[in-house]
């Protein structure tokens, strides 16, 4: 991955060289962290778009509890996705500090919208990815696709959520599917 | 790829098609000669435009093609079924080579030419074996100055006829145009100069706009004879003056052509020398050497050629090529002035544009109607009906007809009839139906393969006609049609038809349905929609893989529309599609339930009345002696808060069936800018969409039948049997709300 060749024409003790090659080498360190259900989770802050104050939204009759609705993001409709009920938790309720994250996600080749639903929007943490550990195999009551990975902040565990995993647009088509037909869909019309 | 390069492919695909349509219809009326012309001046537009953007390839096959036509019309050749194959087979390959330009290849690959040369030798021997015979009459612009009837002087060095024209000042008063004739006379060879003679209009005040003041003077290289060039002017022949010189005449003749004509010997000369007939050096020594000839002796001029010939006039100079080529350029299509080419994705912001207008528009409304102040109100009003209008007239111009796609499979048809060895008509109905230019595109492919579809399977061999007693020649049909804000296309043929047994046997046999599962007719026909299903006992070449009537119905749903089959078997089959006029922009109904908005396509609304609570658990109430069914929308969507005293029902309508809708609030019409709802929201069934309403909020489009289908479904599933329930599920209609 040439690594050898910044650090080689860098003036910078080997030992400092290297980190600074390996944390550019690797991606997003800047993560957007933020509460839901009294736990903290971070997405990477390339995917978010911006945050806004969680406002009217129509809801979606027939759909799984997960997908509250849809807003009107200026003049585009953008569904909005319950993370808490999405793991499989209860619907979140709306409080004073309830926040709509709008997220990139790349479906196709094409980028949409998607906003999430969370408790309050924290911070924005540079994680060294040095302090990311590798999900637990279980016990984070999340499924285990949905982690990238654990990062250490301030001595506690930030779940770091893989948002392609968490948002994919196939599944969740899947599930409404389900939802409102009752049984699974045959695969190709899923997928189309 | 420059401008003029990009519109002369447009130009020719166009004329492609419309030489193809013209070839087609020459198979059953040999004798048309106005289709025959018509195909020709295709072939001649093509070739000139060639020209004119030095494409080499295209220029020397169209000009090919062009000799044979030419022959056909001259009644050298007669058209023949192997002659017609052989001339779309051009057809088609010339429609390759502009594929080529497009690409911007330098020329076309190996096996293309290959493919070309092929045709081009093919078109050779024909036209061998026509000249033999006919070669007589024609020999005039070939041979040398034998049948020249021309006296003295030097032959000018030209290998073209002269035509010179004066048209009289009532031509156009009897119907006919000027420019027609030099159109058609261009359809007989090439006019490589033509020059406009303006002489004879007056000043603008005494100039009459109905009378024709033009005189032509055109050089035209043709093989045709004198007769033939006569001809082209039958029509006026009283109305004009006429003159053809013969290719190769001497300068006399010009001489004399000159001094016969009314305008003056100088400047006619100078019109001659532009046309490209004489150079400037022949017309000065002949006009001189006239001159001084009738003056020294005016009784008796001394034979004019023999000063000429001693004076050596005769030049091999030939006039600049420019002048030619410029002259070709100026032959354009008087229609082309009507119509305005519009790349489509301006068209498209337009409609993105109205879309965003319409909802400004509509919250600028809710704001002035808030606002209690008269005349803003008034003033918005005003406002948005002008902004009506103008979406009206911006979706007006997205609508093309369907004739063009539909005039598409006469040559399908007709192919493929030839493949099978079956006879098929192709009958057309409501081509001038007109959709949106995004539909359009998108129809061709699953009309193709309901077309095929319906010549492979559904028409029968011929043998099997005779023997049911039907005419052997079979017949599809397409038609389309408006119905209650949606377009209707069917594909019909008088075949054999569906059977049902073997419908019902094979999809038992791909475990589509269960043996036991009672099902309509209608239900088991529309069987061949599932994936995977095929009931052609031989896997063709044109269908039979079983992916044919999965894909149509697929594509034709991700167009927001259905489809669906009827059959008798023995009589026909006849399948509708269904379509949204528009994909953008639509009339909608508004209507409230507790908090959130939904809109109704307004071309299904038939009335709205007030719902009394009839009390019990039935869902249908009495309409003017029709037991209406009802969907009760907030028990169907899990609408929290209980329901107002007063509610309402709109009664809707689609396909034939009648529906009512219980709602709380009825809030009126709404311009319903479609947001589609995206691929999130790809199985939603009952909601085709989204849209913005003026408050800024997301109100939903219900998709009525599918509503419709959804209740339905769910009391079959309850009140039924479970085994009996099977299919419904696996046929209902998709509504995917992606454009």
């Amino acid at each position: 991955m040439g690594q050898l060749t910044p650090a080689r024409g860098n003036p910078l003790p080997a030992a400092t060289a290297n980190t600074a090659v390996a944390r550019a080498s690797e991606a997003p360190a800047q993560y957007l962290t933020f509460s839901l259900a009294g736990e903290m989770f971070a997405v990477g802050i390339l995917n978010v778009k911006e945050i806004i104050e969680f406002g009217h939204l129509t809801e979606i009759p027939m759909m799984p509890a997960f997908i509250r609705g849809v807003i009107n993001l200026r003049g585009a409709v953008v569904p909005v996705i319950d993370l808490a009920a999405r793991f499989g938790g209860k619907p979140t309720t709306v409080g004073r500090r309830t926040c709509i994250v709008i997220l990139e996600v790349i479906d196709q080749e094409a980028h949409s919208d998607i906003g999430i639903m969370v408790d309050a929007v924290s911070e924005v943490l540079e994680i060294p990815p040095g302090e990311i550990e590798p999900p637990p195999s279980f016990g984070a009551k999340i499924r285990a696709d949905f982690i990238s990975g654990m990062g250490k902040v301030a001595g506690k565990f930030v779940i770091i959520l893989n948002i392609g995993k968490v948002l994919s647009i196939d599944e969740i088509a899947m599930l409404s599917g389900i939802a409102q037909t009752g049984e699974p869909l045959p695969a190709t019309e899923a997928a189309a | 790829m420059d401008e003029l390069t990009s519109v002369y492919i447009q130009e020719c695909r166009e004329q492609l098609a419309e030489m193809e349509a013209g070839l087609l219809r020459l198979e059953q009326m040999p004798d048309d000669t106005d289709n025959l012309n018509a195909i020709f001046r295709a072939a001649h537009t093509i070739k000139g435009g060639a020209g004119v953007i030095e494409c080499a390839y295209i220029e020397h096959f169209t000009h090919r093609v062009e000799n044979l036509l030419d022959a056909l019309r001259n009644g050298d050749l007669a058209v023949s079924g192997e002659l017609a194959n052989i001339l779309l087979a051009c057809c088609d390959h010339m429609g390759s080579l502009v594929d080529v330009l497009a690409a911007q290849q330098a020329e076309p690959d190996a096996a293309l030419s290959e493919r070309g040369d092929a045709l081009t030798e093919r078109l050779k021997q024909i036209l061998d074996n026509a000249d033999t015979p006919a070669g007589a009459s024609l020999t005039v612009a070939d041979d040398d100055d034998a049948s020249v009837e021309s006296t003295g002087g030097g032959v000018v060095s030209n290998d073209a006829w002269h035509v010179s024209v004066r048209f009289g000042p009532n031509v156009m008063r009897g119907g006919t145009d000027p420019l027609s004739f030099i159109r058609f006379l261009g359809g007989l060879g090439e006019i490589i100069g033509i020059e406009t003679i303006a002489d004879a209009l007056p000043e603008a005040a005494e100039m009459d706009p109905e009378s024709c003041y033009l005189g032509f003077e055109i050089r035209l290289q043709t093989k045709a004879g004198k007769a033939d060039i006569e001809r082209v002017f039958d029509f006026v022949s009283d109305e004009c003056d006429l003159r053809i010189l013969p290719p190769q005449s001497k300068l006399d003749d010009y001489l004399r052509l000159i001094a016969e004509l009314p305008e003056d010997t100088l400047r006619l000369g100078e019109i001659l020398v532009r046309c490209g007939a004489l150079t400037q050096a022949e017309v000065d020594r002949g006009l001189l050497a006239q001159q001084n000839a009738a003056e020294a002796a005016p009784e008796e001029a001394p034979p004019l050629g023999e000063i000429l010939i001693d004076s050596k006039v005769v030049h091999k100079e030939v006039i600049d090529a420019a002048v030619t080529r410029q002259s070709q350029v100026t032959e354009k299509k008087a229609r082309e002035a009507q119509l305005v080419r519009v790349h489509a994705d301006k068209l498209d912001s337009l409609i993105d544009l109205i879309g965003e207008l319409v909802i400004a528009g509509a919250s600028a409304n809710l704001l002035a109607a808030r606002s209690r102040n008269g005349d803003l109100i008034e003033a918005t009003s005003v406002l948005s009906r002008l902004v009506e209008n103008i979406r009206d007239s911006a979706l007006q111009l997205r609508m093309v007809q369907i004739g063009d796609t539909f005039n598409r499979f006469h040559r399908v048809v007709r192919d493929v009839a030839k493949d099978l060895g079956k006879e098929i008509e192709l009958s057309i109905s409501g081509a001038d139906t007109e959709l949106d230019k995004s539909v359009v595109e998108k129809i061709g492919d699953p009309l193709m393969h309901l077309v095929r579809n319906s010549l492979d399977h559904g028409i029968e061999p011929v043998e099997t006609r005779l023997a049911c007693g039907k005419p052997a020649c079979g017949r599809v049909s397409l038609n389309a049609f408006h119905d209650s804000g949606s377009i209707v296309i069917e594909v019909s043929d008088d075949g054999g038809g569906l059977n049902r047994e073997k419908i019902r046997a094979k999809a038992v046999e791909r475990e589509l349905i269960q043996p036991t599962d009672a099902l309509s007719d209608s239900e088991i026909i529309n069987l061949i929609f599932e994936p995977g299903f095929s009931t052609a006992d031989q896997v063709s070449k044109l269908s039979g893989r079983g992916v044919g009537m999965d894909v149509v119905r697929r594509n034709i749903q991700a167009l927001r529309g259905t489809v669906d089959v009827a059959s008798t078997e023995g009589v026909g089959s006849t399948f509708t599609i269904r379509l949204p006029l528009t994909l953008a922009i639509i009339d909608g109904f508004l209507v409230g339930i507790g908090k959130a908005s939904y809109v109704i396509p307004l071309d299904s609304v038939v009335e709205c009345i007030e719902h009394r609570d009839l009390g019990g658990e039935r869902n249908f109430l009495n309409l003017r002696g029709e037991a209406l069914p009802f969907i009760r929308l907030r028990e169907l969507f899990e609408i929290d808060g209980p329901a107002p005293a007063r509610e309402s029902i709109v009664v809707v309508q689609f396909a034939g069936q009648r529906a009512g809708i219980v709602v709380d609030q009825l809030m009126g019409e709404f311009q319903t800018v479609i947001k589609p709802l995206g691929r999130l929201f790809a199985n939603l069934r009952g909601i085709s969409g989204s849209t913005i309403l003026g408050s800024g909020d997301v109100a939903l489009i219900l998709d009525v039948a599918a509503l419709v289908r959804i209740v339905r479904q769910a009391e079959e599933s309850r009140l039924l049997p479970p085994s009996s329930i099977n299919t419904p599920t696996n046929i209902q209609i998709a509504s995917p709300t992606e454009r």
